[in-house]
């Protein structure tokens, strides 16, 4: 932790510990090079790859990243707010498991990953319009473009 | 792309020949299929026999939980989680309650702790006899599978006895148990331990020693340790290739540090040896809820917790042991009375990408072993 | 000319030899029958015992302990729509399931039941039965090119190779068990009844002779003949959870039950030809060891008895049944059932028709035997792999088998030599 701060002083933002439970602030420009000295560090596994909507605020999704070392038996949280429209860096080329993590983000929340060898829609079908898990989109919305098309039907509801 | 790029992508097969003079098979083992264990799609590119490439088509049966949560309360969510793993309900229960008490801040009794072992622990015996039978019938042996769901009968009873539903169970709430132990659950555990473990050695001579089923796993579906920590493979698939984390061990939670329990690793990180750890698994599930049947202390079974829920604002990762690997649960509080993010981290999506590296080079009968050996469930991977 | 009907009774040779067609029609029917009967019976039978292995009851609805299942699987069988694929070639789609009946049923003209009950005892009955039973490829070939569908085409071109690969290592333990027939004559046979005759004279089944060479003989054409008949553990053709589908994927109805049809008879087949060359026939146990007349009293009256017991067991669980208004007609049927099976018993305790039927008795009697072997198989293993399938047909048995034949024929020849120097 000290190091890491130390290394990148004003690009992390918070560096704290919550419920027992490290984890990292840090600033989108910043946070590729902090992921891949935490691997460097031996942080082989990535256990979760997530986001969360903050419509109100100015850079609205933040990434969270959950990131486990093996050897030492550590789990680190890293999260970091993008824009909107803004690419995140992928992480597929040292995490071969992040690939469908990000495939997920993607179709839940359209945050697009730059570098990602494969970005589409995991769980949705693959011509859905709109993003779930975003706050603005209802819970019982749906493209109903898509399911008169292909499921003949009025609506799922 | 799409579906239909996908199929366009594909080296084309000029007219007057047929499909036999084509170098690649594209074979479509569609959503509803025998071997499935669910509504997963795997597109199989093939030449003649082997396996060159392979993709999985998720998403059959995606209900959109995790946005469902946000508009539920805390407590009221808890009966969603079932519904994700629900051959191993109990198991994803506890780890939303726990996820949640380690937000706000509770300390749960021991009694309620121990008594989430023992319920947890057969769950989990549940989980593998389900694996068993269906995985050990994908390869041809028609009959573990019924003996296998004969001894789980036992336990849903058991299940059906404390809480009145065998599946999706709802067994936890946050703060400990809602019921206490009925009079006989006792005397029902303890018998069903007595009986499962001859049981075991059944399934064992049955299956373990036989030269068919050892030429069927040896071998097939290899996955290194590396590897697997490149994917973030967790549960019975990285114990198999050698790698000895369990998060009941590593991360303890539930007073699962007070009981005396083995973890099963494997050699080679093939089919067979995955197979052995789960079974080894159940045998020390049985030693660890006889230990917690004969510790159970007296006291509360809940924690005071208040009547609507609001954790102060925060954010928590917690993960439990589930039967598939380490289910985590992800939670962002607001300090109002609904989640304002849950994220549920399953096991079977994340083991689920390693599909496409274990069937590669290997035949088509062994794709179905391969799924059968990751033990997803679909309504995990799809949420 | 019922001189001529009635003077075949007397003679001691099939009918078939006997040169009387109208004897030979009467036997063909019969076996005919008993076949089907045999099969209808198989179904039944494999469904209970592996149910039973299974911790469960199997059939319990229709008939009583579900003895009349077969009858409505046939039924609905029967009625059942019998499609054909848009394209696909007809006269072969139609010809192909024809083909492995017909196949299946003519091997059975030279397998015999008895020392006269065969239709015809061909001097060539062994190599007979062999080259039939081969022709049902085709019909399985047939049957996935005439579906216009590749996965059945696949499917039915593995089943067919299958096939192939192991029908050599059965012809190759067959010939060890042919070469073991010319040791007490000088002159060996090639055909069925001739066979038997000669375990007869030898004093010994042949799976006891020269042992271990005789077992391990008939273990290799079991395996054989296992896979020979598409069955577990070697049903990765026609299995359920792979990929490609079996041949008779397109097949639906009629069509289909004749395919089963042919399938289980052709298990009948292989194992008359497993129980007559190795198993003595039709003979029953200890024919010399345990000879003379009061010995072959007894040995004839099991069949009677043994029906009786059958009957008596029927007996037993009817009146353990319930009793219950709803189940009156089942119990009724095995009431009914217990009856007939006494009836039958009675009658083979008579006389006249002991000696007939006996042979036949335990003929039927060893096949059963093959048949739950069959079933217990079925139930016990997982399946091979396709490549692994193939590598134990031309790798294990196809050597083990050569290696047999080159180790009867020499310890048949070293037996001669013996007999030469010693007399």
């Amino acid at each position: 932790m000290e190091q890491l701060k130390s290394a990148y002083g004003s690009g992390i933002r918070d560096a704290a510990t919550y419920a027992e439970q490290n984890y990292l602030v840090v600033d989108r420009s910043i946070c590729h090079e902090v992921l891949l000295s935490l691997y460097d560090s031996g942080f082989h596994s990535l256990t979760d790859l997530t986001a969360v909507h903050y419509p109100k605020d100015e850079l609205p999704f933040e990434i969270v990243w959950i990131l486990f070392s093996m050897p030492t038996n550590e789990r680190v949280r890293v999260k970091a707010r993008f824009a909107d429209g803004e690419d995140v860096p992928t992480l597929t080329d040292r995490w071969v498991g992040a690939d469908w993590l990000e495939r997920e983000v993607y179709d839940m929340f359209g945050v697009r990953f730059a570098g990602h060898p494969d970005l589409r829609r995991i769980l949705l079908p693959d011509e859905w319009v709109g993003f779930p898990l975003r706050k603005d989109y209802g819970l019982k919305q749906q493209d109903t473009v898509w399911v008169q098309k292909n499921l003949g039907i009025e609506s799922g509801q | 792309m799409s579906d239909n790029q996908f199929y366009e992508s594909l080296p084309e097969v000029e007219p007057g020949h047929t499909f036999l003079d084509s170098k690649e098979l594209v074979l479509n083992m569609g959503p509803q299929h025998p071997s499935t264990h669910g509504v997963l799609r795997v597109i199989l590119k093939l030449d003649g026999e082997k396996v060159n490439g392979l993709e999985c088509v998720i998403g059959y049966l995606h209900r959109g939980i995790e946005k469902i949560a946000e508009s539920r309360t805390w407590a009221g969510f808890a009966p969603f989680v079932d519904r994700l793993d629900y051959t191993a309900a109990v198991s994803n229960n506890l780890g939303y309650c726990m996820a949640v008490e380690k937000l706000v801040g509770i300390e749960v009794p021991k009694r309620a702790q121990y008594l989430r072992v023992i319920l947890t622990e057969l769950c989990r015996l549940s989980s593998h006899q389900i694996w068993l039978g269906t995985h050990v019938l994908d390869i041809g042996a028609v009959t573990p599978l019924f003996y296998a769901f004969r001894d789980r009968e036992e336990i849903l009873n058991v299940f059906e006895k404390y809480c009145g539903a065998r599946l999706t169970t709802h067994s936890f709430r946050i703060g400990g148990c809602r019921w206490d132990v009925y009079p006989a659950f006792i005397k029902d555990v303890l018998r069903i331990c007595d009986d499962l473990l001859p049981k075991i050695d059944e399934y064992k001579d049955l299956i373990t020693g036989n030269r068919i089923w050892m030429q069927r796993t040896k071998n097939v579906g290899c996955i290194s340790a590396d590897d697997c920590l490149a994917y973030a493979i967790t549960g019975p698939v990285l114990r198999g290739s050698g790698v000895n984390w369990d998060v009941r061990k590593a991360k303890p939670y539930s007073s699962y540090e007070d009981f005396e329990f083995d973890i099963p690793l494997g050699v080679a990180g093939d089919t067979f040896d995955r197979y052995l750890v789960r079974i080894e698994e159940m045998r020390q599930s049985i030693r660890i809820i006889r230990q917690a049947v004969a510790g159970l202390p007296e006291g509360p079974i809940i924690a005071r917790v208040p009547k609507v829920l609001k954790p102060p604002a925060g954010e928590v990762y917690m993960s439990v042991e589930a039967p598939k690997g380490e289910l985590g649960y992800f939670l962002v509080s607001d300090g109002t009375a609904q989640p304002y993010r849950v994220r549920v981290r399953p096991p079977s999506f994340i083991n689920l990408q390693a599909l496409a590296k274990m069937a590669k080079g290997g035949l088509v009968a062994d794709v179905v072993a391969i799924i059968g050996t990751l033990d997803i469930v679909l309504g995990e991977v799809d949420r | 000319m019922i001189n001529n009907f009635l003077g075949y009774l007397h003679s001691n040779v099939t009918p078939g030899e006997a040169g009387s067609l109208i004897w030979v029609t009467i036997y063909v029917l019969l076996v005919f029958a008993g076949i089907s009967v045999g099969v209808i019976f198989m179904n039944w039978f494999e469904r209970k015992v592996m149910a039973h292995m299974q911790v469960r009851l199997g059939p319990m609805r229709v008939g009583p302990h579900g003895l009349l299942q077969p009858v409505a699987d046939a039924l609905k069988l029967i009625i059942k729509e019998d499609l054909t694929p848009a394209n696909a070639d007809k006269i072969v789609f139609w010809f192909a399931p024809v083909c492995v009946v017909m196949t299946a049923f003519c091997t059975f003209i030279v397998v015999p039941f008895g020392r006269t009950h065969a239709i015809t005892d061909m001097n060539i009955g062994v190599v007979f039965m062999l080259g039939v039973s081969s022709l049902g490829v085709l019909g399985v070939i047939m049957a996935g090119w005439a579906s216009n569908s590749h996965y059945p085409l696949m499917g039915s071109l593995r089943s067919g190779a299958q096939m192939v690969s192991y029908e050599i290592a059965m012809s190759m333990a067959v010939v060890s068990a042919v070469m073991m027939t010319s040791m007490a004559t000088g002159t060996g046979t090639l055909s069925m009844i001739g066979v038997v005759q000669a375990q007869m004279q030898q004093h010994t089944w042949f799976v006891f002779s020269f042992f271990p060479v005789g077992l391990i003989a008939l273990a290799v054409f079991v395996i054989a003949m296992v896979a020979e008949t598409n069955r577990a553990p070697f049903d990765l053709p026609e299995a359920e959870s792979e990929l490609v589908a079996g041949f008779m994927t397109e097949y639906s109805g009629f069509r289909w039950s004749l395919f089963f049809l042919a399938e289980y008879t052709s298990m009948m087949a292989v194992s008359s030809m497993a129980v007559t060359l190795w198993l003595g026939g039709w003979l029953r146990p200890f024919p010399n060891l345990l000879g003379g007349r009061n010995w072959d009293l007894a040995f004839s009256l099991v069949p009677g008895l043994a029906f009786l017991a059958l009957a008596a067991l029927c007996l037993f669980t009817y009146t353990k049944m319930p009793r219950l208004k709803s189940m009156r007609s089942a119990a009724l049927g095995l009431g009914a059932f217990a009856s007939v099976l006494g009836v039958v018993g009675i009658v083979m305790l008579l006389p006249g028709v002991r000696d007939r039927v006996q042979d036949i008795f335990w003929f039927a009697l060893k096949v059963g035997f093959f048949m739950y072997l069959y079933v217990w198989a079925r139930t016990t293993f997982p399946r091979y792999r396709f490549d692994q399938l193939m590598k134990i047909g031309w790798k294990v048995l196809l050597p083990i088998s050569i290696g047999l034949v080159v180790l009867t024929a020499l310890i048949g020849v070293r037996q001669e030599l013996f007999a030469l120097v010693w007399r």
